[in-house]
C-alpha cells in the first residue's frame, strides 16, 4: 500500500514537472515561430569547416556539416585515446620504478598534469605554443619531413599507386598467420604443457610479408613530402592546429588518470603471485606476462574505460578553441543558424550517449572475456 | 673486517646495504638498465630545471606596473599578475563593495583552517555550518540588497572569487542531491529505481558543456514567458544536477560496501528505512566514500572553468581577457606568465585536497584496525 502510495506521488511529481517545462517549451516556440521538426537537416549550411574527413563546402546540407563534425569528434578521441594510453602505461609502469629517480620524475608528472584543469592544458598548447610560432620560413622541422608553422602542422601523406592493395593482403595474410600460430600454440601448451614461443615467427611474419609484398610490387607506396615552395609549404597534408592543441592536451591530460589506474592494477596483484610464479621457475619476462599482467588487466579495464568515456566527453571541450567537432560546429553555429535548439540539443546529447553506450558495451565484452572464471558455487 | 670471524656472535649486516652509496647502488644503478634510466632522468632535469628556474624565478621581471616593465621577452613577466591581480581574484566586483568578498575569503579561510586541524571538538557541527549556513549566507551576502548592503549583480562576479562560488556551491548541492540519488538506484520501488537510474545515467553520457549549453540557450525557453533567471543561477543548477549524478555514483560504491547483515541487524531490531538508513548504514558509507568525493571536489574545482564558454568570467577567463588586453598584447611571455599563475592556483588547491583526503584515508583507516 505504501509502494503504491510513495511510487504513485513521484511519477505524479515527475509528469507534473514534464508537463510543466514540455507546455512552456511548445508555448515560447509558436511564439517565436520555430517550426519544429528535422526538415532542417536537409537545408543548406552555408558555412565552411576547417577540418573536413569527408568532401564538404559551404553548398552541403546541415546533415552532412553533422556528419563532418562527428568525424572530427571521433577522429580527435580515437588518436588521443591511443596516445593516452601509451603515455598513460608508460607513466604508470615509471612510477612502479625500482629506480627512484624515474617514480619520482613519473610522480612529478602526474601530480602536476591532473590538478590542473583540462580547459588551461588546452589554452596553453593552442594560444601559448602553437599560434605563436613562425612563419613557413623559419618552421620547426622533425627529421625533414614534418614541419610545423603558424599555418599548420604539414605530414608527409601516402601516395598510392596502382598495386599497392598487395601491402594490405600481405599485412592481413600475415596476421591471419600469426593468429593461427598463436592458436597452434596456445592449443599445444595446454595439451602436453610444451611451451612454444612464437614472437619471433609473428615478428618476422608481420614485418616480412608486408615488405616482401612491397618489393614485388615494386614499390607501390611513395610519400608526398611537403616542400617550401614560396611563403608557403606544397604538397604533404596540412593538420590544422586546433587539432594538433586538442590532441596533445587530452593525451597528456588523460595520461595522468591513465598511469594513475596502471599503477593501482598492478599493486592490486598480491605480491604472493609474484613469488609462486618465480618459484614456479618462470622467468621475469613470464612472471609478467603470464602472471601479473593477466590479473592487473582485471583492475584497470573498468576504470580505463571510464577514463576512456571521459576523454572523448572532454573532446567537446575543443568548442574553446575552435576546433570544429560536434559541440562547436553543430550545437554551436548549426544552433545558432537555425534555431532549431531542441533538435539540435537532442541530436548532440543522443550523440554522446551513443558514443558512451558503444564504449561501455565494447570494454563491457572485453571485460568479460578477462575476467577470472571462478567455480560457481 | 679484521677481526677474526670466530670472534662475531651476532652477524653484521653487510656493508654495502647501509649507508648513501649502497641507496645510491640500489635505488639508481642496480643494473645496466637502471644506471642508463637514472642518466636520462638526470638528463631530463638538466635541459628542463635551469631554464624552468631562470624563466620563473631568475630572469623573471617581478617590479613595475605596465607592460614596458617586462622588456624581456624569454622570461616570465609577474608585472602582469601584479597589474591585473585585483581584477583576477574580484573580477568586475565594484571596488567599494570588495570588502565584502573579502570578509567570505576571510570567514572561508577560517573554516578550512579548523577543518584541517587533527582534533577539534564540535567538528562535525562545524563541518555542517559550513557545508549549509556559511555558504547560503555568503551569497547573500555578496549579492547585496538586503540589510542595507549595495546590490551587486552577479554579472559583475568574477575571477577567483566567482570560481570559489561555483565550486563551494556545486559541491554543497550535489552531495545531498547524489546521496538521494544513490538512496533511490537502491530504492525497493521499481519506479523511483528507474528514474534515478535514468536520471544518473543521462548526467553522466553527456559532457558538461552541453549541459552548460542547455542552460544557458535552452533553459529560458522551458519557463514561462517573462520568468527570468540569473545566468550565474542557471550555470550553478546545471553544475549540481551534472555532478549530483557523479556523486551519486560515489555513494552507491559506499552503499554497496555495506554488508547484507547490517541491513538485516538494523531490521531485526525494528529500524525504520530511515532510521535504518541514517543510524546504521550511512555512518558506515561515509567513511568509505569520503576520498571518492574529495575527489569528485577536485574535479568540480578544475570543471568551474568551463563556465567561460557561456560567458561567465571565473579565474582563467580573467586572466584569459587580460592577456588579450592591448596594454599587455606586447609578446606571448605575458599569456604564458597568466596562464602559469591559473595553472599554480588551481594546483595549490587541487594538490591540497587530495593531500587532505589522503590523510582522511589514513587516519580512517587506522580507526579501523582498533575496532
Amino acid at each position: 500500500m505504501r509502494a503504491v502510495f510513495v511510487q504513485a506521488s513521484v511519477a505524479a511529481a515527475v509528469a507534473a514537472i514534464a508537463y510543466f517545462f514540455v507546455h512552456n517549451s511548445l508555448e515560447n516556440l509558436e511564439r517565436l515561430n520555430v517550426k519544429t521538426g528535422f526538415q532542417f537537416l536537409a537545408r543548406p549550411a552555408g558555412f565552411g569547416i576547417t577540418q573536413h574527413l569527408i568532401p564538404y563546402d559551404e553548398d552541403s546540407s546541415y546533415g552532412r556539416a553533422f556528419l563532418v563534425a562527428l568525424l572530427n569528434t571521433l577522429l580527435v578521441s580515437a588518436i588521443s585515446v591511443v596516445l593516452a594510453t601509451i603515455i598513460g602505461f608508460t607513466v604508470g609502469l615509471a612510477r612502479l620504478s625500482r629506480n627512484w629517480l624515474v617514480a619520482k620524475l613519473a610522480t612529478a608528472y602526474v601530480e602536476t598534469i591532473r590538478n590542473v584543469p583540462l580547459l588551461l592544458h588546452l589554452f596553453f598548447w593552442y594560444f601559448a605554443v602553437l599560434r605563436p610560432l613562425p612563419g613557413p620560413r623559419q618552421s620547426v622541422v622533425f627529421g625533414g619531413v614534418a614541419f610545423l608553422n603558424n599555418r599548420g602542422l604539414y605530414l608527409p601523406a601516402p601516395i598510392l599507386e596502382p598495386g599497392f592493395a598487395a601491402i594490405p593482403i600481405a599485412l592481413l595474410v600475415a596476421g591471419l598467420a600469426t593468429g593461427a600460430l598463436v592458436w597452434w600454440s596456445r592449443r599445444t601448451r595446454l595439451r602436453t604443457g610444451r611451451h612454444h614461443s612464437v614472437i619471433w615467427y609473428a615478428i618476422v611474419l608481420l614485418i616480412g610479408l608486408p615488405f616482401v609484398a612491397d618489393v614485388l610490387a615494386g614499390f607501390p607506396i611513395g610519400w608526398d613530402i611537403p616542400r617550401l615552395a614560396g611563403f608557403n609549404f606544397q604538397g604533404g597534408v596540412v593538420v590544422i592546429h586546433e587539432f594538433v592543441a586538442l590532441t596533445v592536451g587530452l593525451s597528456i591530460y588523460s595520461a595522468a588518470y591513465v598511469a594513475e589506474i596502471v599503477r593501482a592494477g598492478v599493486l592490486a596483484v598480491p605480491k604472493g603471485q609474484v613469488e609462486a610464479a618465480r618459484s614456479l621457475g618462470l622467468r621475469p619476462g613470464q612472471v609478467n606476462r603470464l602472471v601479473v599482467v593477466p590479473q592487473a588487466l582485471r583492475v584497470i579495464v573498468p576504470p580505463l574505460t571510464s577514463q576512456y568515456l571521459n576523454l572523448t566527453k572532454n573532446s567537446s571541450l575543443a568548442a574553446a578553441i575552435a576546433y570544429p567537432e560536434i559541440m562547436l560546429v553543430f550545437a554551436g553555429t548549426v544552433l545558432n543558424q537555425t534555431g532549431q535548439p531542441f533538435e539540435v540539443m537532442t541530436i548532440t546529447m543522443a550523440v554522446y550517449l551513443g558514443l558512451s553506450l558503444i564504449i561501455s558495451l565494447v570494454m563491457n565484452w572485453y571485460n568479460r572475456r578477462i575476467t577470472l572464471k571462478e567455480r560457481t558455487s | 673486517m679484521s677481526a677474526p670471524a670466530a670472534a662475531a656472535t651476532i652477524a653484521r649486516p653487510p656493508e654495502a646495504a647501509r649507508g648513501v652509496l649502497a641507496w645510491l647502488q640500489q635505488n639508481l644503478f642496480a643494473s645496466p638498465l637502471n644506471t642508463l634510466l637514472t642518466l636520462a632522468s638526470l638528463y631530463l632535469l638538466y635541459i628542463m630545471a635551469p631554464p624552468l628556474l631562470d624563466w620563473g624565478i631568475f630572469g623573471a621581471s617581478w617590479l613595475g606596473s605596465s607592460s614596458s616593465d617586462c622588456p624581456n621577452r624569454e622570461t616570465a613577466c609577474w608585472v602582469f599578475v601584479r597589474a591585473r591581480f585585483s581584477n583576477i581574484v574580484y573580477g568586475s566586483y565594484p571596488i567599494a563593495e570588495r570588502w565584502r568578498a573579502d570578509i567570505v575569503f576571510a570567514v572561508a579561510a577560517a573554516i578550512f583552517g579548523l577543518l584541517v586541524l587533527p582534533r577539534l571538538p564540535g567538528k562535525l557541527w562545524i563541518g555542517l555550518a559550513a557545508l549549509v549556513v556559511v555558504p547560503a549566507v555568503s551569497s547573500i551576502f555578496l549579492a547585496g540588497g538586503v540589510f542595507g548592503l549595495r546590490s551587486v549583480e552577479t554579472t559583475l562576479w568574477g575571477g577567483l572569487m566567482l570560481t570559489l562560488v561555483v565550486a563551494v556551491w556545486t559541491i554543497v548541492t550535489s552531495i545531498p542531491i547524489g546521496l538521494l540519488l544513490a538512496l533511490g538506484r537502491r530504492s525497493s520501488y521499481p519506479l523511483v529505481r528507474a528514474l534515478c537510474v535514468a536520471f544518473i545515467e543521462l548526467w553522466r553520457g553527456v559532457p558538461l558543456i552541453s549541459v552548460l549549453f542547455m542552460a544557458a540557450i535552452m533553459f529560458p525557453l522551458f519557463l514561462p514567458r517573462g520568468v527570468e533567471f540569473d545566468k550565474l543561477l542557471r550555470a550553478l543548477v546545471a553544475f549540481s544536477l551534472f555532478n549530483a549524478a557523479y556523486m551519486a555514483e560515489v555513494f552507491r560504491g559506499g552503499l554497496q560496501a555495506i554488508p547484507k547483515g547490517q541491513y538485516e541487524a538494523a531490521q531485526a531490531l525494528g529500524l525504520g528505512y530511515w532510521r535504518m538508513t541514517g543510524l546504521v548504514v550511512l555512518p558506515q558509507a561515509i567513511r568509505i566514500v569520503i576520498p571518492g568525493i574529495v575527489n569528485t571536489c577536485i574535479g568540480i574545482f578544475k570543471e568551474t572553468t568551463l563556465v567561460l564558454v557561456i560567458g561567465l568570467f571565473d579565474f582563467l577567463a580573467t586572466v584569459q581577457t587580460g592577456v588579450s588586453d592591448p596594454a599587455w598584447l606586447i609578446g606571448d611571455h605575458i599569456r604564458v606568465t597568466g596562464y602559469f599563475f591559473v595553472g599554480l592556483g588551481f594546483w595549490v588547491f587541487c594538490f591540497g585536497m587530495s593531500r587532505y583526503s589522503q590523510r582522511l584515508d589514513r587516519q580512517l583507516a587506522a580507526g579501523k584496525a582498533y575496532e
